[in-house]
C-alpha cells in the first residue's frame, strides 16, 4: 500500500487574467465589463479608485505602526484583495447586513468608514471604532450594518446566516453579505449554514476570498476541490466564480446577485479569486509561496488595473492621478495622528459593554 | 430576599393566596406559556431549534406553539447546532429576540464557539455597539441512565464567561417569571431547565409574572445550617426537608435560582444567621458552580463561619449508565444529611 498523501506537494499557482501587465485596457474589455464602465462612470470609478488606495495606504501604515509597536496583537492585511471589497460592497444597499473574518480592516473601509477610528481601534484607542476593546480583527459598525470582523474561522458564517433570517423575517428586502476565506470553507459552519440558507431561502451571499492559502496551508493541500463553487451543489445553491482582482466583474456579480435576491430571496456562493500581497498576518514571512507565484499576482494588482482604466478612458490624468493619492495618504496621515492623539481607554470603564 | 415569589413548599395545590389566584401547572407548562405570552406580546421573539414545531418539543414544551405562531415564528432547523445558534446571535445583533432552544444542552457543547466567542462577546468587542438579547434554553443536567454524553452539567462552565447570564429554575412558578424574564433581557441568557422537573407541578400565580435575575429564595426557613442547592437538587430537597427535622437539624433551604448574577448577598446573610453552609450540585466537584459560591460565602462572611463550607456534588467521573452506579455517582439526600451532620459537629 502506498504511503498516504496527506502532505502531497502543491503545484504552486500562477495567476493569469490574460491581459498582461495589470493594464486593463478599455478595447480588450467584455462586453459585460464595458456596460459596468458605463455605469459606474467617471465619478463611480474614481470614487472606487480612491477607496482601494485608501485601503493600501491604510494597511501600509498600519503595517508601519505595527513595526513602530504602536499596534499589537494580531494584523492581517487586505493587500492585493482591494478590488474584491469594494468592488463589491459598492454594489449593495445601506441597509444591508455585512459580516467578515479578521481580515476586516478592507471591508471597513470599503463600508465607508473613516479612517480615524479605525486606525484609533489599532491603537488601542478610546476613539476607535470598538473603543479599543476590539482590536485588528474586530472592527464592527452599528450605523453601516456591519456585523463584525470576528477571529474564530468561520466563526461568523452563522452571525451573517442570522442576519438574513432577520431579513426574510422582516420581509424588508435586504440581503446579508458573509465574506471568509478559503480556509473558512472547510469549517462545519459553513456547510451547516449553507443548508440551512438554502432550506429556507435566506438571501444570504457567501463570499469565499480565496486568496490561495489559509494561513500558510494552500487550497490544494486543503480543499477536495479545487473550483470551490462546487461546494454549492450539494446544498442546491447557485456558485459563481470570479476575478475578484477585477473591480468590474466584482462590482458586476454582486449588483445582480443582491437585485435578483431582493425580490426573490435565495442564498448564492461566490468564489473570489484573489490573492494577498503580504502573509497571513504580520508576523508571517510567506516563505510557503514561491518569489514567481507573488509576482504573477503582483503584476495584475488591482490597483494598477484601476488607475491603468482610468487613464485609458481619459478620466484620470498623471496629474489629478499624484493629487487624488496625495489627498487619500494626507487623510490616512491624519488617521495615524489622530489614534496616536487620542486617549487611551480608562481602567475604570472595564466593565462597561460586558452587559447592556 | 425574603420576599417570596415563588410557592413555599407547602404551598401545593391551587388556592388562592393573598397576592391573587395561583394555578397548579407543570414545568412544562409554565415555561410554555412563558414563552407564548412573550411572544404574543413581541413580534420580535421567535423560538428555534430541533423539534420545537410540528413535533411539538422533544419534552413538548413548545406544545401547541407552531399551530398558534405558524412556521415563521416557531422554526424547525435540522440537527446544526452551531448553525443555528449562531444564526440567533445574528438575530439578536440585527433586532430579533431570538429563543433558541436545545433539545438537551449536552448539544449545546457542538455550538460553544457561537455561544462563548460570539454571543458572550459582541457587546464588549463592538464597544457596546450590538448587543445580544437571546435566551438559549432546554434540558439540561443528568437525567434517567442517560449515560456520560447525555448528563453534562455545563452551568459553571457557561457561568465562567462574562457576557452570559446563566439562569436555572427549580419550580414552575419560577420558570415562568424567569424565562419571561430572560426573554425581556438585553443579553443573552443560558436557561437550563432539568428533564426530570419537566413533568412536576406547582402552583403558578396567575396572570403577568416577572421574576428579576439575580434574587435567590429562601425555600424553607431554618436556624441550624444553609444548604444551597440549585434546580434538580433545589427540589429534591425540598421534598427531603423532614429527614432533616427527624435528625433534629433545622434547614435553611436556598434556591438561588440564577447562577449568574448570583445573589451573594441573600446567600451570606443565611450564613451569618446559622453559621454553617452545605453547597449541593449536581456537577462535578472540581471547579463546579458550588467551588464559586464557596468562594463568595468565605469572602463575605469567613468570620461568621463555625465549620468549614461542605459541598456535596457529582463524583469526580463521567456519569455511568448502570443505575446503581448513576446513584452512587450523583449526590444523594443521604449525603447531603451527613454533610449537614458534619458542619454541625455531630459526625
Amino acid at each position: 500500500m502506498a504511503e498516504p498523501a496527506f502532505t502531497q506537494k502543491e503545484e504552486g499557482f500562477r495567476a493569469d487574467n490574460g491581459r498582461g501587465e495589470g493594464r486593463t485596457i478599455p478595447g480588450a474589455l467584455t462586453e459585460k465589463q464595458r456596460e459596468t464602465l458605463e455605469e459606474l462612470g467617471r465619478e463611480g470609478l474614481l470614487e472606487r479608485y480612491r477607496l482601494m488606495y485608501m485601503i493600501r495606504n491604510f494597511e501600509q501604515r498600519s503595517e508601519q505602526a505595527y513595526q513602530q509597536k504602536k499596534i499589537g496583537g494580531f494584523l492581517h492585511l487586505y493587500m492585493g484583495q482591494e478590488a474584491l471589497g469594494v468592488g463589491m460592497l459598492g454594489a449593495i444597499g445601506p441597509r444591508d447586513y455585512v459580516v467578515t473574518s479578521y481580515r476586516d480592516h478592507g471591508v471597513a473601509l470599503a463600508l465607508g468608514l473613516e479612517p480615524g477610528p479605525l486606525m484609533a481601534e489599532l491603537f488601542g484607542k478610546e476613539t476607535g471604532i470598538s473603543r479599543g476593546r476590539g482590536g485588528s480583527m474586530h472592527f464592527f459598525s452599528k450605523e453601516k450594518n456591519f456585523l463584525g470582523g470576528h477571529g474564530i474561522v468561520g466563526g461568523q458564517i452563522p452571525i451573517g446566516l442570522g442576519a438574513a433570517f432577520t431579513a426574510r423575517y422582516r420581509a424588508e428586502g435586504q440581503v446579508s453579505l458573509i465574506f471568509f476565506g478559503d480556509g473558512a470553507l472547510q469549517q462545519g459552519a459553513f456547510h451547516e449554514a449553507a443548508n440551512i440558507a438554502s432550506l429556507w431561502e435566506l438571501p444570504a451571499i457567501f463570499i469565499i476570498e480565496n486568496n490561495r492559502y489559509g494561513m500558510g496551508t494552500s487550497v490544494e493541500r486543503s480543499s477536495s476541490v479545487q473550483d470551490l463553487t462546487l461546494k454549492a451543489r450539494g446544498y442546491n445553491m447557485e456558485g459563481v466564480q470570479v476575478d475578484g482582482m477585477n473591480l468590474l466583474d466584482c462590482h458586476a456579480l454582486m449588483k445582480e446577485a443582491v437585485a435578483s435576491r431582493r425580490q426573490n430571496p435565495r442564498p448564492l456562493l461566490v468564489e473570489a479569486r484573489t490573492y494577498r500581497f503580504r502573509g497571513h498576518s504580520i508576523s508571517d514571512p510567506a516563505t510557503y509561496r514561491a518569489r514567481e507565484e507573488v509576482e504573477s499576482y503582483q503584476r495584475l494588482d488591482p490597483l494598477r488595473q484601476v488607475r491603468g482604466l482610468l487613464e485609458e478612458m481619459g478620466w484620470l490624468n498623471e496629474q489629478e492621478a499624484r493629487e487624488l493619492e496625495k489627498k487619500v495618504r494626507d487623510e490616512v496621515l491624519a488617521a495615524v495622528r489622530f489614534a496616536d492623539e487620542s486617549p487611551l481607554p480608562d481602567p475604570a470603564g472595564l466593565g462597561r459593554y460586558v452587559y447592556a | 430576599m425574603e420576599t417570596n415569589h415563588a410557592p413555599r413548599p407547602e404551598e401545593t395545590g391551587s388556592r388562592p393566596s393573598a397576592v391573587g389566584a395561583m394555578v397548579e401547572m407543570t414545568m412544562r407548562e409554565a415555561l410554555n406559556q412563558a414563552m407564548v405570552e412573550e411572544m404574543e406580546r413581541d413580534e420580535n421573539v421567535f423560538l428555534i431549534g430541533e423539534e420545537v414545531g410540528s413535533y411539538n418539543g422533544a419534552y413538548k414544551v413548545s406544545q401547541g406553539m407552531l399551530e398558534r405562531f405558524g412556521s415563521r415564528r416557531v422554526v424547525d432547523a435540522p440537527i446544526s447546532e452551531n448553525a443555528f445558534t449562531g444564526l440567533g446571535v445574528g438575530a439578536a445583533m440585527t433586532g430579533l429576540r431570538p429563543i433558541v432552544e436545545f433539545m438537551s444542552f449536552n448539544f449545546s457543547l457542538v455550538a460553544f464557539d457561537q455561544i462563548i466567542s460570539n454571543a458572550a462577546k459582541t457587546l464588549y468587542m463592538s464597544g457596546g455597539q450590538f448587543n445580544v438579547p437571546m435566551v438559549m434554553r432546554g434540558a439540561g443536567g443528568p437525567a434517567a441512565q442517560v449515560a456520560a454524553q447525555h448528563s453534562h452539567s455545563l452551568e459553571g462552565l457557561f457561568a465562567h464567561f462574562p457576557g452570559l447570564k446563566v439562569v436555572m429554575p427549580s419550580t414552575p412558578a419560577d420558570a415562568k417569571g424567569l424565562l419571561k424574564t430572560s426573554i425581556r433581557d438585553d443579553n443573552p441568557v443560558v436557561f437550563i431547565e432539568n428533564e426530570l422537573l419537566y413533568g412536576v407541578s406547582g402552583p403558578v400565580p396567575a396572570g403577568e409574572l416577572l421574576l428579576p435575575l439575580g434574587q435567590a429564595v429562601i425555600r424553607s426557613e431554618g436556624s441550624d445550617v444553609t444548604i444551597i442547592a440549585h434546580s434538580r437538587m433545589n427540589h429534591v430537597l425540598r421534598m427531603a426537608l423532614e429527614e432533616f427535622s427527624r435528625e433534629g437539624i433545622s434547614v435553611e433551604l436556598i434556591d438561588p435560582r440564577t447562577i449568574k448574577p448570583l445573589d451573594v448577598e441573600t446567600l451570606a446573610r443565611s450564613v451569618r444567621k446559622t453559621h454553617r453552609a452545605v453547597i449541593v450540585e449536581e456537577g462535578h466537584r472540581f471547579a463546579g458552580v458550588g467551588a464559586q459560591i464557596a468562594d463568595d460565602l468565605y469572602t463575605a462572611c469567613f468570620d461568621y463561619l463555625d465549620a468549614p463550607i461542605a459541598r456535596v456534588t457529582h463524583t469526580e467521573n463521567p456519569t455511568p449508565y448502570a443505575s446503581n452506579l448513576e446513584q452512587a455517582s450523583l449526590p444523594s439526600v443521604a449525603e447531603v444529611v451527613k454533610a449537614a451532620r458534619a458542619v454541625l459537629y455531630r459526625g
